[in-house]
C-alpha cells in the first residue's frame, strides 16, 4: 500500500479497488512500526485520519469516483509539516514554546487540501520554527534518514522528507525559507518543489522569515508534486503577499501543454527548445566531488533529452549565505516576538513581574538555534548596525536577484547541485553553526530572489541520494515540473527505496 | 530675560473605518473585553496583516486638504518593543515612506491674524490594546479590542509659539478631520489625542531648547493648561540655572500639572525595518482623483458662500461653518427643509446654541434635530407663533413634548391672526381706557405701548404682534 | 566582528531572552562567528543599489473596509495560559 504514488492511489481509489480507509489504516500502521526508528512525526492523528478517510470513501461512493468528483486528491493521505496550523490538532513548530498549542484555525494550505478531500495522517517533525538544516533542532528529538538512520534527513522539513521516503504517505507539505524543502528532498531521495514567492498562501504557516518563506511539496516524483501543488496554490485574501495570478494546470503541464517554451513530449527529445543554464559558481570548492559527478551526469541526461546547455554566470553567488544570515534572522527576531507567554504558548511558572514573564518564558520556550537567530537578528537591526548589516544585506539581495534576471535573458532554467554534500552524520555539524549554515549554499538564492526551485533525485554517492536543483523564472513552476518529469522518464533514481523501507 | 515658547504637536486621529487597519474585526467603541479581537489582532501564530483600503483613502483625503505631498510609494515598517497590550511584539507603523508628506494648515489667531503651521508628515499605524490596572490586585488585565484600530499620526512642525496657538491649531485639525469624515473627533473616547512637544528658548535664539513631550491630554482645555504649566516649569528651571531634561511627561488633569513618566532604565531601540508581511502600497492618480472628488466643501469655502450667497454676517458664517456637524445642521435647515437662511442662522446661533451650551451637549446629541428645528422655524416664518412664544415652544420640544406643532397645539400657543378676534380685543381695551385714549389722540403717542401690552395681555400673548399694531393704530387714530 | 558577553546581554534584553552567564558566553562565540560570515557582505559594492525587501515586483493587495470577523473570544482563549472574565492576565505592571 505504501509503495503507491499519489497518482497511483488516486486511480485505485477512483476504480474503488481500494478504499481510503484501507490505505489510511495501512499507513497509520506503517507509521507506528517505523516511528521508533525515524521519529519523523510530532503528532499522528489516528482518529482524525480515519474519520476523514470515512468521509472520503462516502464521497467517492456518492460521486462515483475521484475522477468524476473532479477531485483527484479525494481520499489521498498526506502529512503536514508541523508549521501549518491545523484546527484542533497540535501545531508545535517543533518548539517547547508551542508544545501545547492547538490552533483555533486552519492554515489556508490545510483548508484548501482538506476541501480536496485529502486525509491528514498527522504532523511531521521539523527543525524548531524551521530553523535548521538537519532536523536536529527539534524539541521533539532528531529525525533519522531512512537511507541511513544515523544520518540526518536534512531540514527544516526533515520530518516531511523522512516520512515520505519511508512510505508513511505519498506526499507531504513542507516550507522552504533557505532550502528547507529542497535540501531534505535531496538528502532523502525525493522530489521537492518550492514555488515562486507568493504562489502559495502563507496564512497559517507559522512565520520564520516572511519575505523568504514559501510553502511547497515533498513527494516521490515530480508528477506527484504537480498533483499536490495545484490545489495549494493561488491568491489568498488573507495573505496580501500571495500573488493574484492564474495557477497553471501543473498536471497537464507534465506533458508539455501550456508552457511558454514550445516542446514536444511525444518524441525522444522532449527538452528540445529548453535552454538550461549551468553556472560555474555552483561547482565551486565547497562541492563534494561525488555529488558534482552525479549532478554533471544528470545535466548530460537533460542534454540528451534535447535541452541546450548554456554556460551562465551568477557573480554574486558567494554573497548569498552572508545576505541570508542577516535577513532571515532579522525577520525572525521580529516574527518571534509574539511568543511572549501572554495569549498562547509556554508561560514560565509563577512569573514575579512582566520582565520575568517575558524573559523566562522565552528562554525556556525556545531552543538554542532559535535563540541564536533571534540574537543575530536583533543585533543586525539594532541602532548603529542596521545600515552595515541589514540594509547592506538587502542591497546585496538586489544584486543577487539581478544576477538571475540577467541569466534568464538567455536561459529558461538553471541546473546545479541542490546541496554541497549528501546527508551527513547526525551530530557532525551541531557544534559549529556556521558549517551547518553552509548547507544552504546553493538553495538560499532562490529564496532571496523569490524564484521557484526544485530538487529531484539524480543518482547516489556512497549509497546516499544526490539532488539536482532546477531554478526557473517567476511563476514557471510548470516548466520545472515538466523538465523534472521528463528526466524521471529516463532516470530511475526517484524509484529507488531505502533498504528496510521498501 | 524674555522667553519664547516653541510647540509642536503630534496628533493621533483614530480613523473612522468599520474594520481595523490590518484585520476584518470591528472597530466599534465599547465592546466587552476581547470580543472584537480576532486571530490577526491577537497575533496568533501564522496570521498575516492585510491593509484596509479605506485607511489609505482617508490618509489621502487628509493630504489633499492640507496641501501635503502624497506618498505614492508608501511603506509599512515594524517598530519592535515588548508590551502586553502589543500582541505581535511590534507595532506596524510607517517610518521612511509615510503616506502623507510635508503639508500645512492655516489658523486664525485671536487678533484675526492668519498663521501657517507646517505639517511635517502624517503616517498610518495601528493602535495598541488596553492595559487595565484597577481590575485585579495582582494582575494587569489586557483587553485587545482596540489593538489594530487605525490611527493617522499627524506631526506638526514646531511652529506654534503659545498654548493658545497650539490649541487653535489642534482645533483646526480636529475640524478638518471631522469635515472630511476620517475621524469622529471624540476626545473622551480617545479618538483624537494630542501629544505636545514643548520647549522654551531666549527670544532671538536660533537653536531650539530641550523639549519635553507631554502625553495623555484628552481635551483642548487640558492641552492649553498642560502647555502653560510646562512652559512655566521650564522657565523656572532655566532661570534658576538648571537644565531641562528631554523626557516624556504625563499631564495630570486633577492636579493640573505635568509629571515625569517613570524613566526607562534602557533607551528604546525600536529596530524599525520594513514589514516583510506587507508589500509597499502604490497610490496612483486614479485613487487620488477619486478621493479628491469625494471631498466635501471645506469651512473656508462654506464661510465665503454663506456670506456672499446667503447674506449672513461674517461672524455667523464663520461659526456655522467651523464645525462639520453645525454646518450639516444648518444646511439641512436651509436645504432639505427650505427654511430662510438668516432666520435659521439667528435661531440656531441664538436659542439652539444657548440650550446646547446650558446642557453641555454637542449638536449631534441635540434633543431637537434639524428636522424638528425646521418645524419650529416654519411656524415662526408663517406667523403661527411669535418669536417670544417660539422660545417657549422650543423649551417644550427640548423637554421631549414632541414636534413644534405638537407643543403649539398641546399648550395652545397658536398665534391669533383672526382680524375680527384681534379687533374685538382692541375694542374692549379701548372701551376700558377712555382717558388714555383721549391722551393718545391728543398727541401722547408713547401710550401706544400701553395699549399693545394690554391687548397682548388680553390675548394671553398670542395675538399676532404685526396685526395687533396695525389694527390698534388704525382704531386709535380713528 | 567579536561580540562580547556584555553586548549579548544587551541584545538579549532587547529580545527579552533571559540568558544565564554560560549561555551569554556561548552565544558570544556563536554570534561572533556568524557575524564574521555576514561581514563578507563588505565584498559587495552596493553603491547606488536599491535595497530589496520583498522578492517580486508586486505592490500590496488591499482589502475592502468590511467587518468579516465575528466574536470568537472563547475559542481563541482556549489556548491562553491565564485568562479571567475575558481578560488576558499578566503580572501587575506598575505605571
Amino acid at each position: 500500500m505504501h509503495q503507491h504514488t499519489l497518482k497511483e492511489l488516486s486511480v485505485l481509489l477512483d476504480k474503488k479497488e481500494i478504499s481510503s480507509t484501507e490505505v489510511t489504516q495501512a499507513l497509520l500502521e506503517r507509521i507506528e512500526t517505523h516511528e521508533p526508528t525515524l521519529n519523523a512525526m510530532i503528532t499522528v492523528d489516528n482518529d482524525g485520519a480515519l474519520e476523514a478517510a470515512k468521509h472520503a470513501d462516502a464521497a467517492i461512493n456518492e460521486l462515483g469516483g475521484t475522477a468524476s468528483a473532479g477531485k483527484p486528491l479525494l481520499g489521498v493521505p498526506l502529512i503536514h509539516k508541523d508549521i501549518f496550523c491545523t484546527e484542533g490538532v497540535l501545531t508545535t513548530c517543533a518548539s517547547h514554546m508551542l508544545h501545547n498549542f492547538k490552533s483555533p484555525y486552519d492554515a489556508t494550505v490545510v483548508e484548501r487540501l482538506r476541501a480536496q478531500g485529502t486525509v491528514m495522517l498527522g504532523k511531521a517533525n521539523m527543525d524548531e520554527f524551521a530553523m535548521g538544516s538537519s532536523n536536529e533542532n527539534s524539541h521533539f528529538g532528531a529525525v533519522g534518514n531512512p537511507w541511513q538512520t544515523d544520518r540526518v534527513p536534512g531540514g527544516s522539513s526533515g520530518g516531511s522528507a523522512a516520512a515520505v521516503a519511508a512510505g508513511y504517505a505519498p506526499v507531504a507539505t513542507g516550507t522552504d525559507t533557505g532550502g528547507s524543502i529542497r535540501q531534505p528532498a535531496a538528502f532523502c531521495g525525493l522530489s521537492g518543489i518550492k514555488p515562486t514567492y507568493g504562489r502559495v498562501s502563507r496564512y497559517g504557516m507559522i512565520a520564520f522569515a516572511s519575505s523568504l518563506d514559501q510553502g511547497g511539496v515533498l513527494a516521490r516524483s515530480a508528477e506527484d508534486c504537480a498533483y499536490l501543488l495545484g490545489p495549494m496554490s493561488g491568491v489568498d485574501p488573507r495573505d496580501s503577499t500571495s500573488v493574484d495570478q492564474p495557477v497553471d494546470d501543473f498536471v497537464t503541464a507534465l506533458d508539455g501543454s501550456g508552457l511558454s517554451v514550445t516542446v514536444d513530449s511525444s518524441g525522444d527529445a522532449p527538452l528540445n527548445g529548453v535552454r538550461i543554464g549551468v553556472a560555474a559558481e555552483y561547482f565551486s570548492d565547497g562541492l563534494d566531488k561525488a555529488v558534482a559527478t552525479e549532478v554533471r551526469q544528470a545535466i548530460s541526461k537533460l542534454e540528451s533529452l534535447g535541452a541546450s546547455i548554456v554556460e551562465i554566470s551568477l557573480p554574486n553567488q558567494h554573497l548569498c549565505i552572508p545576505a541570508y544570515y542577516a535577513i532571515a534572522p532579522a525577520e525572525c527576531s521580529s516574527n518571534l516576538s509574539r511568543f511572549d507567554g501572554v495569549r498562547y504558548g509556554h508561560r514560565c511558572e509563577s512569573p514575579v513581574d512582566l520582565e520575568d514573564l517575558y524573559k523566562r518564558s522565552r528562554d525556556e520556550g525556545f531552543g538554542r538555534e532559535v535563540k541564536r537567530r533571534i540574537l543575530i537578528g536583533t543585533y543586525v537591526l539594532s541602532a548603529g548596525y542596521y545600515d552595515a548589516y541589514y540594509l547592506k544585506a538587502q542591497k546585496t539581495r538586489r544584486l543577487i536577484s539581478d544576477d538571475f534576471a540577467e541569466a534568464f535573458k538567455s536561459v529558461d532554467m538553471i541546473a546545479g547541485p541542490a546541496t554541497p554534500t549528501t546527508a551527513f552524520a547526525r551530530g557532525s555539524k551541531t557544534a559549529d553553526p556556521v558549517s551547518m549554515y553552509l548547507n544552504d549554499l546553493y538553495t538560499v538564492s532562490a529564496n532571496l530572489s523569490g524564484l521557484p526551485a526544485m530538487s529531484i533525485p539524480c543518482g547516489f554517492a556512497d549509497g546516499l541520494p544526490v539532488g539536482l536543483q532546477l531554478v526557473s523564472n517567476y511563476f514557471k513552476e510548470s516548466e520545472l515540473l515538466y523538465v523534472s518529469h521528463q528526466f524521471q522518464q529516463i532516470d530511475d533514481s526517484h524509484q529507488q527505496r531505502p533498504r528496510g523501507f521498501e | 530675560m524674555e522667553w519664547e515658547t516653541v510647540i509642536g504637536l503630534e496628533i493621533h486621529a483614530q480613523l473612522a473605518t468599520q474594520s481595523k487597519i490590518f484585520s476584518a474585526a470591528a472597530t466599534a467603541f465599547g465592546a466587552e473585553q476581547n470580543r472584537q479581537a480576532c486571530a490577526v489582532d491577537l497575533a496568533l501564530p501564522g496570521v498575516l496583516p492585510v491593509v484596509n483600503r479605506e485607511v489609505l483613502a482617508m490618509a489621502v483625503r487628509f493630504a489633499l486638504v492640507t496641501d501635503a505631498e502624497i506618498g505614492r510609494h508608501s511603506v509599512f515598517a515594524r517598530k519592535n518593543y515588548f508590551y502586553p497590550d502589543l500582541p505581535k511584539g511590534y507595532q506596524i507603523s510607517q517610518m521612511n515612506h509615510p503616506i502623507v508628506g510635508t503639508g500645512s494648515v492655516e489658523i486664525v489667531l485671536g487678533d484675526g491674524q492668519r498663521k501657517t503651521i507646517g505639517i511635517t508628515r502624517a503616517h498610518l499605524e495601528e493602535d495598541a490594546g488596553k492595559s487595565v490596572h484597577d481590575e485585579y490586585s495582582d494582575f494587569t488585565a489586557i483587553d485587545l479590542n482596540r489593538a489594530g484600530t487605525p490611527l493617522l499620526e499627524i506631526v506638526s512642525e514646531p511652529d506654534m509659539r503659545s498654548a493658545q496657538e497650539a490649541v487653535t491649531y489642534a482645533k483646526r485639525v480636529h475640524s478638518l478631520v471631522r469635515y472630511i469624515g476620517i475621524c469622529d473627533g471624540n476626545m473622551q473616547e480617545g479618538s483624537f489625542r494630542c501629544d505636545a512637544n514643548v520647549s522654551i528658548r531666549l527670544k532671538g535664539d536660533e537653536k531650539l531648547g530641550t523639549r519635553a513631550e507631554i502625553k495623555n491630554v484628552n481635551s483642548f482645555r487640558f492641552l492649553e493648561r498642560a502647555i502653560e504649566f510646562e512652559v512655566e516649569r521650564q522657565r523656572e528651571i532655566l532661570e534658576s540655572g538648571g537644565e531641562v531634561v528631554q523626557e516624556t511627561r504625563l499631564y495630570d488633569a486633577d492636579r493640573d500639572e505635568t509629571r515625569s513618566m517613570r524613566s526607562k532604565e534602557d533607551a528604546n531601540d525600536y529596530r524599525y525595518f520594513p514589514d516583510p508581511d506587507l508589500l509597499p502600497v502604490e497610490i496612483d492618480d486614479a485613487f487620488i482623483d477619486a478621493q479628491r472628488a469625494s471631498l466635501p466643501e471645506l469651512p473656508e469655502v462654506k464661510t465665503a458662500r454663506y456670506i456672499s450667497e446667503l447674506g449672513l454676517a461674517d461672524k455667523d458664517a464663520i461659526t456655522l461653518a467651523a464645525d462639520k456637524s453645525t454646518a450639516d445642521y444648518f444646511e439641512s435647515l436651509i436645504g432639505a427643509h427650505a427654511m430662510p437662511a438668516k432666520l435659521s442662522a439667528n435661531w440656531m446661533l441664538g436659542e439652539l446654541f444657548a440650550r446646547l451650551n446650558r446642557d453641555q451637549l454637542d449638536i449631534d446629541d441635540s434633543p431637537v434635530d434639524a428636522t424638528a428645528f425646521a418645524g419650529l422655524i416654519a411656524r415662526i416664518e408663517d406667523n403661527t407663533v411669535s418669536g417670544k412664544t417660539a422660545k417657549q415652544v422650543l423649551d417644550g420640544m427640548w423637554d421631549g413634548k414632541g414636534s413644534a406643532d405638537d407643543v403649539i397645539k398641546a399648550e395652545g400657543l397658536q398665534q391669533i391672526t383672526d382680524t375680527s378676534a384681534i379687533e374685538a380685543m382692541i375694542d374692549e381695551v379701548i372701551a376700558a381706557n377712555p382717558s388714555q385714549v383721549a391722551e393718545y389722540r391728543a398727541g401722547k403717542e408713547k401710550l401706544l405701548g400701553f395699549f399693545v401690552g394690554a391687548v397682548m395681555k388680553a390675548s394671553a400673548g398670542k395675538a399676532n404682534p404685526g396685526q395687533l399694531n396695525q389694527i390698534l393704530k388704525n382704531k386709535l387714530s380713528g | 566582528m567579536s561580540i562580547k558577553p556584555d553586548e549579548v546581554r544587551n541584545i538579549a534584553h532587547l529580545a527579552r531572552l533571559g540568558l544565564d552567564e554560560s549561555q551569554l558566553s556561548e552565544f558570544s562565540d556563536d554570534l561572533s562567528r556568524t557575524l564574521d560570515l555576514v561581514d563578507q557582505l563588505n565584498q559587495a559594492n552596493t553603491d547606488s543599489v536599491e535595497p530589496l525587501a520583498n522578492p517580486g515586483q508586486c505592490s500590496a493587495r488591499l482589502r475592502d473596509d468590511v467587518v468579516a470577523e465575528t466574536d470568537q473570544r472563547e475559542k481563541l482563549q482556549t489556548v491562553a495560559p491565564n485568562v479571567d472574565n475575558g481578560f488576558y492576565l499578566v503580572p501587575r505592571v506598575i505605571e
